[in-house]
């Protein structure tokens, strides 16, 4: 047998002679020696009585721990599995091989990394509705309806008009980290059911939350990376400390494509988006994260049009190493002009044959009453779990993920 | 008609009038702007692959292939030789048009040959077949590494990860959609 190993905690804990229990999983059984996998690695333990557990069952091993081993140690089985052990598409492999636990571990820091980065800058965390009365009205978004709700609901695909009625109620400074729900999206970096992390700040614009942006990736990398910055991402390290570069579309057109972006959108929104997938994205953020900023007017969605120049939005999305990490805006405040876009947004999903959602008239009500110049992001959760731990699949960092809930 | 939910890993389109299977595809949705999927596809008779993105929900042509049983005989150089349970007929299919289903044929196996337009151009084998472990490391020798799997190679040439409490000369059951280790049988 190899040299006994213990987990440093047990170590620690125990002062010889003292009483020792472990509890875990069996992995093997070798005469009188028992493999037990313990929280925090593997453990080799030597058992005075014969016994022969069932191989996979759950045992705590009780004795004597001299500093170096547990002796005169008992074994007792706790319950044993009623199906064969290690079952392919089981729990225990599932969890226990390729890193899945450890990365749900890191995961679990990373949010904590999180709610410090926004505690120590005085932002307040807010929780609201996941299911609502109007789901968002992009074009490209869809929502799951609830069946039996009364009046209709839908769940969230952001949290961003109750989001703002916050603002609007004076909390100058506000963050969340909540899931939400899309439809049809289902892929590498898609799940139906994702965690969005989603800010807002008061009396500020674009700028301030590519900052805050910028600050909140480093902090959170730094979390589980022993205070590194520089992330495996997707295969090319990238250095996420702060400042990032900063690219408009127009420029990234021009760069990555040899095309000029306004003779592109003349031929239509969806040769628009084909070049941006082909052949720009994937040159976006490598080595350093790049902000790409000033969409087009037509995209602005919730963001506010640039007031020196109306053909592009102040929103922008950060990219990493190829993959879009957020989507952020100045956000519009002016009510009649959100009304406008809400009513063309429903007439173009009508006319593409897509469910028509309602028009939040409470998110209107509180534009009415007057949110402060804000800035604004979502980012995707998962997604930075992804790059930050160079995990190629969103299904690698969630604990369950949507294909393996039945 | 088929449209680009119906994509999958193995999904077998018709375009310019050539078959193709999907080898990769992804999902990709930029901003907020419409999705697309992504696909590499792999051209059933040449074997060249290349990509194609298509706008989420576009109609693609399903290639329809027909599947003929038939008893597999014997290797003989790069090719393995078929023979159709009804006809009699025998047919040769190269080991690169079967991929990792060679590692699956046993002698006077049963098999799906996949023809387009009367050429064969792949096999399905049975969903399970059991093969014996001729090379792995013994028992649990060594492991401190926290490791519940370990590589072993079958008689077929093919290397499966199994449970390390797997042992040379052992039968076992393989998944042959996956190519992974199901449970140990009685050999």
């Amino acid at each position: 047998m190899s040299t006994p190993r213990y987990p440093i905690e047990i170590a620690l804990r125990l002062r010889p002679p003292a009483p020792a229990k472990i509890g875990g999983r069996v992995i093997h059984v070798d005469g009188r020696a028992v493999l037990v996998r313990d929280v925090s690695g593997s453990v080799w333990v030597d058992v005075a009585d014969e016994v022969s557990p069932v191989l996979g069952a759950w045992v705590t091993v009780e004795g004597t721990f001299d500093g170096t081993r547990i002796t005169q140690a008992s074994c007792r089985l706790l319950n044993p599995p009623r199906v064969p052990f290690p079952k392919p598409s089981g729990e225990w492999l599932f969890f226990q091989t390729e890193g899945r636990l450890e990365r749900l571990k890191k995961r679990a820091v990373m949010r904590r990394a999180v709610r410090e980065h926004f505690d120590r800058r005085a932002f307040l965390e807010v929780e609201t509705p996941s299911m609502v009365p109007s789901p968002g009205l992009d074009l490209h978004l869809d929502a799951f309806p609830i069946a039996g709700a009364e009046p209709a609901r839908w769940l969230i695909t952001s949290p961003e008009y109750q989001m703002k009625r916050i603002l609007a109620g004076g909390a100058p400074r506000i963050y969340q980290m909540c899931r939400c729900f899309r439809r049809g999206e289902l892929g590498e970096r898609h799940e139906p059911e994702f965690t969005m992390v989603e800010w807002y700040r008061a009396f500020s614009g674009a700028d301030e939350v590519m900052r805050d942006t910028e600050q909140l990736v480093a902090h959170v990398a730094q979390s589980v990376l022993d205070g590194s910055t520089v992330i495996p991402a997707r295969g090319t390290p990238v250095d996420v400390a702060p400042p990032w570069d900063r690219l408009t579309v127009a420029e990234a057109f021009t760069r990555y494509a040899g095309l000029d972006v306004d003779a592109v959108l003349a031929s239509g929104e969806e040769t628009f988006f084909r070049i941006l997938i082909d052949q720009i994205e994937p040159q976006l953020g490598r080595f350093r994260p790049v902000f790409v900023t000033d969409w087009p007017a037509s995209m602005a969605s919730l963001a506010r049009l640039d007031p020196r120049n109306p053909k592009v939005a102040q929103r922008f999305e950060a990219y990493v190493d190829g993959m879009e990490l957020c989507n952020g805006f100045a956000e519009l405040v002016d009510p009649v002009e959100q009304r406008d876009r809400l009513e063309r947004d429903q007439q173009a999903r009508h006319t593409a044959g897509l469910p028509v959602y309602p028009i939040d008239e409470a998110f209107l009500g509180a534009l009415e009453e007057g949110l402060p110049p804000s800035g604004g992001n979502a980012l995707g959760f998962d997604r930075l779990v992804m790059l930050v731990l160079g995990a190629p699949r969103i299904e690698d960092v969630v604990a369950i993920p949507s294909r393996r809930l039945d | 008609m088929a449209d680009t939910t119906d994509i999958k890993k193995g999904f077998k389109m018709l375009l310019d009038g050539q078959p193709y299977s999907v080898v990769d595809h992804q999902f990709v949705k930029p901003g907020k702007g419409q999705a697309f999927v992504r696909t590499r596809l792999k051209n059933m008779i040449t074997g060249n692959t290349l990509e194609r993105t298509f706008k989420s929900g576009e109609k693609v042509d399903k290639a329809e292939c027909e599947e003929v049983e038939m008893q597999y005989l014997y290797p003989e150089g790069e090719d393995y030789v078929f023979m159709d349970t009804q006809t009699y007929e025998q047919m040769r299919i190269s080991a690169e048009d079967l991929g990792d289903n060679k590692f699956y044929l046993l002698d006077n196996m049963n098999v799906y040959v996949m023809l387009f337009q009367g050429r064969p151009i792949g096999i399905t084998p049975p969903t399970f077949v059991n093969l014996q472990v001729v090379e792995v490391e013994p028992g649990f020798k060594g492991d401190t590494s926290g490791n519940t799997t370990k590589p072993a190679k079958l008689s077929s040439g093919l290397v499966v990860n199994v449970p390390l409490f797997v042992e040379e000369g052992e039968m076992l059951k393989i998944d042959t959609r996956t190519g992974e280790y199901v449970e140990r049988v009685k050999g």
